[in-house]
C-alpha cells in the first residue's frame, strides 16, 4: 500500500494516479477487514474504490489528464513533511499499545453498546442509527448539502443541458454481463439494506451500491438511457425526501411524547419501536445517498468536453 | 515499536498525503492527495478499536471479545461524507477548469496577476477622469 502512495506521488500521468487510488482504496478495505471492521471495509471498497473512481474519471474527461511539471523543488514540502511525520510519530509512542484491552478506548460507553439493548446483533448498525442517531442525521444533511453545493455549482440555469451522447457501448460481452449483472447488484444492495441489522451493512453502504449499479448501467448503455430509468427530477426529489425522513422518525418521537429521535416510543413494545426506528432511518440514509450519489454522476455526466468553452 | 506500528503506518500515510496536497500543483492531484490523508485518518480510528483474539462486532452466542464498534460508526459515515466533499471539490475543479481553462495551481495565479495588472490601470484612469 505503501508503494502504491509512492509511484502515486510521483506520477504525473493522472489516468494512472486514478487507479492506482482506487487499486489503494481495494488495499485499504482489505486492511480494514483485517482489523474487523466489516462495515467499513464494505463502504470504502464501495465508495473508495468505485464510486470515487468513476468520478475522478469523469472529472478528468472534463479537464486535461496530464500534468505539469511542477514548477519549484520539492525540498520544502518534503522537509515540512518529513518533520511533521516525526512530530507526530513521537506523539504516537505516548499512545496505548495496538489492541490493548486496557486502552481507554475500550472502557467508557462500549460495554454498553455491547450489551445488546436494541437486540440489533450488528452492534455498529444499532449504535449508528440509534445511540448516536444525532450524529447520523447530521452526517446525512452533510452528505445533502455536499449534493446541493454540486448542483449549484454544475447546473446552467435556464439552458437545457445540450448533450452529444456517445453512442452506447456496442460490445455484445459487456452489454450481456451487464444486463445479468445489474439486477443482482441492484438485489445486493437492497440485501444490504434490510439485512443490516444482523450482518454488516446499512444505508450508507446501500445506497452506494444501488447508485453504483445505476452508474454501471449508465456506464454500459449511456447517460440516457440510465436517466429514463432514474429521471433528474426523481433523484433530486430523493436527496430532500431521505433527510425529511429522517428528520420525520425524529418528530414522530417528538409527538408521541418522547425526545427527538427517541425510538422507545415508536411502538408500544420499546424494543419493536427501536427496530422501527432504525429500520426507517436506515432507509431515510438509503435514499438520501443513492440520490446524491446519483446526481453527482448526472451532473458530471452531462457536461460534455466540447461545450465548455462557451 | 512493534506495539506502535499502526500508528507508524498511519502517520507515512498521512504525510504522505500532506506532501501531496503541498508539493503539487494539479488540483485533482491535490484532491487524490486530500483522499489519501482522509484514509489515513480511517486508519488512525479503526487501529486502536481491534483487540487480539476479537471478532467483528456482530453479536453472536458463540463470541466473546468483539472489537470496538464506536469508531466503526465514526468511519463509515466519514468515508461517505469524504466522498461526497470530494466529488464537491472536483465540481470546483471542473468549474475552475471552465473559467480559467487550466487546473494547475500556479497558471491560475499567473492569469490572476496578468487580470490585475490590467485592471490597475484602467482604474486609476477612470478616478484621473473623475478628478
Amino acid at each position: 500500500m505503501a508503494l502504491a502512495v509512492v509511484v502515486l506521488a510521483r506520477t504525473r500521468n493522472l489516468f494512472a494516479v486514478v487507479v492506482l487510488s482506487g487499486l489503494y482504496s481495494f488495499l485499504m478495505a482489505t486492511v480494514l477487514l483485517a482489523l474487523d471492521a466489516v462495515d467499513v471495509a464494505m463502504t470504502e471498497a464501495a465508495v473508495g474504490a468505485g464510486v470515487s473512481t468513476v468520478l475522478l474519471l469523469g472529472a478528468l474527461h472534463l479537464c486535461k489528464s496530464e500534468e505539469a511539471k511542477p514548477a519549484h523543488r520539492p525540498w520544502l514540502p518534503l522537509a515540512l513533511a518529513s518533520v511533521t511525520a516525526l512530530v507526530l510519530i513521537y506523539g504516537a509512542m505516548g499512545l496505548p499499545d495496538f489492541a490493548d484491552p486496557q486502552a481507554p478506548i475500550h472502557q467508557h460507553v462500549v460495554p454498553r453498546y455491547l450489551q445488546n439493548e436494541v437486540d440489533v446483533p450488528n452492534v455498529v448498525t444499532a449504535v449508528l442509527a440509534s445511540f448516536r442517531g444525532y450524529d447520523t442525521l447530521g452526517e446525512t444533511t452533510v452528505v445533502f448539502t455536499a449534493g446541493a453545493g454540486i448542483i449549484a455549482l454544475l447546473r446552467r440555469p435556464g439552458r437545457r443541458a445540450r448533450v452529444e451522447e456517445a453512442p452506447p457501448c456496442a460490445d455484445l460481452l459487456l452489454r450481456l454481463i451487464g444486463k445479468l449483472l445489474i439486477p443482482f447488484v441492484l438485489l445486493f444492495a437492497l440485501y444490504v439494506q434490510f439485512h443490516g441489522d444482523y450482518g454488516p451493512g446499512g444505508g450508507f453502504q446501500a445506497g452506494v451500491i444501488f447508485a453504483s449499479g445505476i452508474v454501471f448501467y449508465a456506464l454500459i448503455f449511456g447517460v440516457e438511457n440510465a436517466r429514463r430509468v432514474m429521471p433528474d427530477r426523481l433523484v433530486e426529489r430523493m436527496i430532500a425526501a431521505g433527510v425529511l425522513l429522517y428528520l420525520g422518525v425524529g418528530v414522530a418521537g417528538l409527538l408521541l411524547g418522547g425526545n427527538f429521535l427517541d425510538y422507545f416510543v415508536l411502538d408500544p413494545d420499546p424494543v419493536h419501536g427501536q427496530h422501527r426506528g432504525i429500520f426507517w432511518v436506515e432507509v431515510g440514509v438509503l435514499i438520501t445517498v443513492c440520490g446524491v450519489m446519483l446526481k453527482i454522476f448526472y451532473m458530471f455526466a452531462s457536461r460534455g468536453r466540447g461545450e465548455e468553452r462557451g | 515499536m512493534i506495539e506502535h506500528f499502526s500508528y507508524i503506518v498511519t502517520v507515512f500515510l498521512m504525510v504522505a498525503g500532506l506532501y501531496v496536497v503541498i508539493a503539487r500543483g494539479n488540483l485533482i492531484k491535490k484532491l487524490v492527495g486530500l483522499s489519501i490523508f482522509q484514509t489515513s485518518v480511517y486508519l488512525l480510528y479503526i487501529a486502536p478499536g481491534k483487540l487480539i483474539g476479537g471478532t467483528a462486532p456482530i453479536l453472536a452466542p458463540q463470541y466473546g471479545i468483539y472489537s470496538n464498534p464506536l469508531p466503526h460508526v465514526l468511519i463509515l459515515t466519514a468515508i461517505v461524507v469524504g466522498i461526497a466533499t470530494l466529488a464537491l471539490g472536483l465540481a470546483l475543479a471542473v468549474r475552475i477548469r471552465e473559467v480559467y481553462g487550466t487546473i494547475e495551481e500556479d497558471e491560475i495565479l499567473a492569469l490572476d496577476h496578468q487580470v490585475e495588472a490590467a485592471q490597475e490601470p484602467r482604474g486609476e484612469q477612470r478616478e484621473e477622469k473623475g478628478a
